[in-house]
Order: structure tokens, then C-alpha cells, then sequence
């Protein structure tokens, strides 16, 4: 009783209320197994967040070794990051819209939310890559200095995430058009909205410690 | 009783009330470190400022997105704040660690 009490509580909030049709015996046991998947979800999300950690605390150490080269403060374009930011930021709103959507069980506005995460997530990837280019064209790749290769180790991680976000939820449209809305879809948009408010907050963690404070340099 | 309890429908959980409170806040907290650097600020003050913003940014993320946070999700909760204590071992002590060897690095004056 205790320990049922404690799992089903523990991930309550992120499940969708049941459809009426669910019986209760059917539920609870969708419900408990659930619960294991989206904790088991969140408790990969932390060890992703170790990786992180390790990055971020490599470029602290070697952010400002420019070896000659470009400094952060020459290769940044702020009003570019803001854009890239406000792309990824709407689309974490725009997700959050595809649960809400997702709990009244309207499936037209969980595709249409889906596809506007999507094409957010689609132009922050895009306005990234284009400044990746720009600055490889310009001589500042990753095998210029400690810093830059600090920095596309820790954004271009950070970008592969999104990309792989970007395939899942490709994967979650088609889904979400094809499959009825039984107790295995929710748990699957629940982990990937998991997933793409934790890329949110990553990218916090760069803009700040990458792109504010190596501006400010 | 629990169980019933756990299906009631007029919870404000994860509704859309919370996504937009929280998407203006991270908004506000999104322009406002950007304005201060776009506006020249420098210095330690400021660096300390837009760590501040970008503090405040992510539990703003955690609560209104995440919705963690509630009595009711403390396993989450606790693996969250052992990941956090991890991470500031290793980021501080990272940064610990390479500051010291670097100031005993520093090429030694003349006697």
C-alpha cells in the first residue's frame, strides 16, 4: 500500500488524466507502469546532465584559452544567439501546449503543437548549423584553439540532442496521426516533453556561461 | 483511497496557466541578461548578475515546465537534487582544481 501510494504519487502530475473507456484494474496497472517509465526517463535525464556538467566545467577551464586565435567576444553575435534562444524557448511553450492538448484528449491540437515544436526546433538546429558554418568559413573550427574546441564539443552536444529530439518527435507526429490514444502514447510525448524542457534548461546554461560571459570578455 | 485521490479531474497540474506563467517569466528572464550585456555591462557585478537571472531562469524552467517541485514527486525530486550536488562537485571542484594549478603555474620572478 505504502509503496504503491509512493510511485503512483511520484510521477503523478506528468500523466494524463485516463480516458473514460480504461477500466479502473486496466489503469492502475497502466498507470504503475507508466509511473517506472517516465521516472526511469527522468533518472536517464540526470545522467545526461552529469554529461553536461562535464562539458560545461571543460569549458570553464578552457574558455578563455584563445591560443592567438579568435575571441569569444569577436566571434559571438548576441542578437543571433537571442534568436536562436527565443526559437528554442517558444518551442518548449509550444510543447507544453501538446501536453495540455494531450490531457483533453484533442488530437488536431496535439498534431498541430507537435509540428510547431517541430518547426521551432527545426529553425533553432537551422540557425545554429548556419553559425557553425560561418564560423569554420571564417577560420574559427574546432581545431583552432582550446577554446573553440571547448566550444563545439559543448554546443554541438548540446545540438545533436535537439537533432535527436527533433527525429524522435518526427516519429511521435506520425504516431500521434496513426495511433490511437491508448495508455502508450501519452507515455512516450510525456518522456520526449521531458526530455525537450531539459534541452530548454541546457541551453540556459550556454547562453549564459558561453555566449553572455564570453561576449562580456 | 489513493488512487482515487490521484484521478481527480479538476487538478491545475501541468495546465495551461502554468506554461504561460512560466513561458513570460523565462521570457523576462531571457531578455533581461541579454539587454545587460547587449548594453555594455562588464565586470564582476555583472557576470554575477546574468548568473543570477540564468539561476533564477532554470528552477523557473523546473517548476512551471517540469512542474517539479511538488510534495508529491519526490523521487524526482531527490534524484534532481543528487544531480545537482554531483554537478557542483564536479563543475566547482573542476574549476577549483584548474585555478590552483594555474596560479601555481605562473612563471616565478627573478628572486
Amino acid at each position: 500500500m505504502t509503496s504503491e501510494l509512493l510511485t503512483v504519487e511520484t510521477v503523478r502530475p506528468w500523466i494524463p488524466p485516463p480516458s473514460p473507456q480504461i477500466m479502473p484494474a486496466e489503469q492502475s496497472e497502466h498507470r504503475s507502469g507508466a509511473v517506472t517509465t517516465v521516472l526511469g526517463f527522468w533518472v536517464y535525464l540526470m545522467s545526461d546532465c552529469l554529461l553536461f556538467a562535464a562539458l560545461f566545467a571543460t569549458y570553464s577551464v578552457l574558455g578563455r584559452e584563445f591560443a592567438g586565435g579568435p575571441t569569444s567576444k569577436e566571434l559571438f553575435d548576441l542578437p543571433y544567439v537571442l534568436a536562436e534562444t527565443l526559437c528554442l524557448l517558444a518551442s518548449s511553450f509550444t510543447y507544453g501546449m501538446v501536453m495540455v492538448a494531450l490531457k483533453a484528449g484533442d488530437r488536431g491540437r496535439v498534431l498541430g503543437f507537435l509540428l510547431l515544436t517541430f518547426v521551432l526546433g527545426l529553425g533553432f538546429i537551422g540557425l545554429e548549423v548556419k553559425e557553425f558554418v560561418r564560423m569554420i568559413g571564417e577560420g574559427a573550427g574546432p581545431d583552432r584553439s582550446a577554446f573553440l574546441s571547448a566550444f563545439f564539443t559543448l554546443v554541438g552536444t548540446h545540438g545533436l540532442h535537439v537533432t535527436g529530439g527533433l527525429v524522435w518527435m518526427a516519429v511521435m507526429l506520425v504516431q500521434a496521426s496513426l495511433r490511437r490514444f491508448d495508455a502508450v502514447l501519452p507515455i512516450r510525448l510525456t518522456c520526449l516533453s521531458l526530455f525537450w524542457h531539459f534541452l530548454d534548461i541546457i541551453w540556459i546554461g550556454v547562453f549564459t556561461v558561453v555566449y553572455l560571459a564570453g561576449a562580456m570578455s | 483511497m489513493n488512487v482515487s485521490a490521484t484521478i481527480r479531474p479538476a487538478e491545475p497540474r501541468g495546465g495551461l496557466q502554468s506554461y504561460v506563467t512560466g513561458a513570460l517569466l523565462a521570457l523576462a528572464l531571457t531578455l533581461a541578461p541579454f539587454a545587460l550585456v547587449m548594453s555594455g555591462a562588464s565586470g564582476t557585478n555583472a557576470v554575477a548578475g546574468i548568473f543570477g537571472l540564468a539561476v533564477i531562469q532554470i528552477v523557473v524552467h523546473m517548476v512551471f515546465f517540469l512542474h517539479l517541485g511538488r510534495s508529491d514527486q519526490r523521487w524526482n525530486l531527490t534524484a534532481f537534487v543528487f544531480t545537482v550536488l554531483i554537478v557542483g562537485i564536479l563543475v566547482g571542484g573542476s574549476y577549483w582544481v584548474m585555478y590552483h594549478l594555474d596560479h601555481n603555474m605562473m612563471p616565478m620572478t627573478m628572486e
